[in-house]
C-alpha cells in the first residue's frame, strides 16, 4: 500500500513538472510556426470575403470541418429521439 | 389529478419581457456571423435558448402548442442547404466559395483592413451560416422539447 502511494505521488511530481517545464519552453504569444497565421491574416479578408477571420476558417477553409459538427448536432438529435421515443412504446 | 406544472408570476414575466430580445439577438449573431465574432452556432444557440426558457415558464401547455414536425423538418432542412451549398461549388473543390468577390448576391469586393462592415460580403459564408443557424436551433430545441415530454410523462402516469 505505501509503496503504491510512493508510486503515485512520484509519477504526479513528474508530470507535474514535464508540464511545467512545457509552459517554460515555450512562452504563451510566441508561436515557433507562423506560416498558417500568417497567410490567413493577411489574405483571408481579401479571399473570403469576411471581416471575421474566424469565420473565414470555419466555414471556408474548414468548411469540412463544419458539416461534421452539424452532422454530429443532427445524430444527436436523432439519437434522442431514438431514446425517448423507444421508451415510450414500452 | 390537475396538478400541471406552472413557474411563478415572475418567471413569466420575465420570459415575456425576454422573448423578443432573445430572438432579435440570436437572429443578430447569425445574420452577422461574417463581420463580428459569433456565427450560426452560437446564435442558433441562443434562439434555442428562448425555447427552452418557453418550456421553463410555460409547461405542458406549452410544450403541446409547439410542432415537433416542424423542428424536425427545419433541423433536416438546415443541413440540407449547407451540404447543398459546399456541393455547389464542387467545380472547384468541395466547399468552395464561389460567390465572393463576384460583384453580385454577397459578392461585394472588400480590400485589406479597416471597414465599415458590409453585410453583402462573404460569398456563401453568409448563407451557409444561415443554414447552420436553422439547423442548431432546430436541433437543441428538439432535444430539449422531447426530454421535456417524455421525461414528465412517466411521472404522471
Amino acid at each position: 500500500m505505501k509503496e503504491k502511494n510512493i508510486k503515485g505521488v512520484t509519477l504526479c511530481v513528474l508530470f507535474v513538472f514535464l508540464l511545467v517545464m512545457g509552459f517554460c519552453l515555450r512562452p504563451a504569444g510566441e508561436p515557433v510556426n507562423t506560416e498558417m497565421d500568417d497567410y490567413f491574416i493577411t489574405y483571408g479578408q481579401v479571399q473570403t470575403g469576411s471581416n471575421n477571420i474566424v469565420t473565414s476558417v470555419v466555414f471556408d477553409y474548414r468548411g469540412m470541418d463544419t458539416l461534421g459538427e452539424a452532422s454530429v448536432l443532427f445524430a444527436a438529435a436523432s439519437g434522442v429521439f431514438l431514446v425517448f421515443r423507444g421508451e415510450r412504446n414500452e | 389529478m390537475n396538478n400541471e406544472y406552472r413557474a411563478s408570476v415572475v418567471v413569466r414575466t420575465v420570459a415575456y419581457i425576454l422573448a423578443a430580445p432573445l430572438i432579435v439577438f440570436g437572429l443578430y449573431v447569425i445574420l452577422h456571423g461574417h463581420l463580428t465574432p459569433g456565427g450560426g452556432f452560437a446564435g442558433g444557440a441562443i434562439m434555442a435558448t428562448f425555447i427552452a426558457l418557453f418550456l421553463v415558464s410555460f409547461g405542458r401547455k406549452g410544450a403541446g402548442s409547439l410542432h415537433r414536425n416542424l423542428f424536425s423538418v427545419l433541423e433536416s432542412l438546415g443541413l440540407t442547404v449547407f451540404v447543398v451549398l459546399a456541393f455547389l461549388g464542387i467545380s472547384n473543390t468541395f466547399f468552395y466559395n464561389f460567390m465572393v468577390n463576384s460583384g453580385h448576391l454577397f459578392g461585394r469586393v472588400i480590400s485589406f483592413g479597416v471597414n465599415p462592415g458590409y453585410l453583402d460580403t462573404g460569398g456563401v459564408i453568409p448563407l451557409m451560416n444561415i443554414a447552420v443557424g436553422l439547423e442548431v436551433f432546430s436541433a437543441i430545441s428538439l432535444i430539449v422539447l422531447e426530454m421535456f415530454t417524455y421525461s414528465r410523462e412517466d411521472k404522471n402516469d
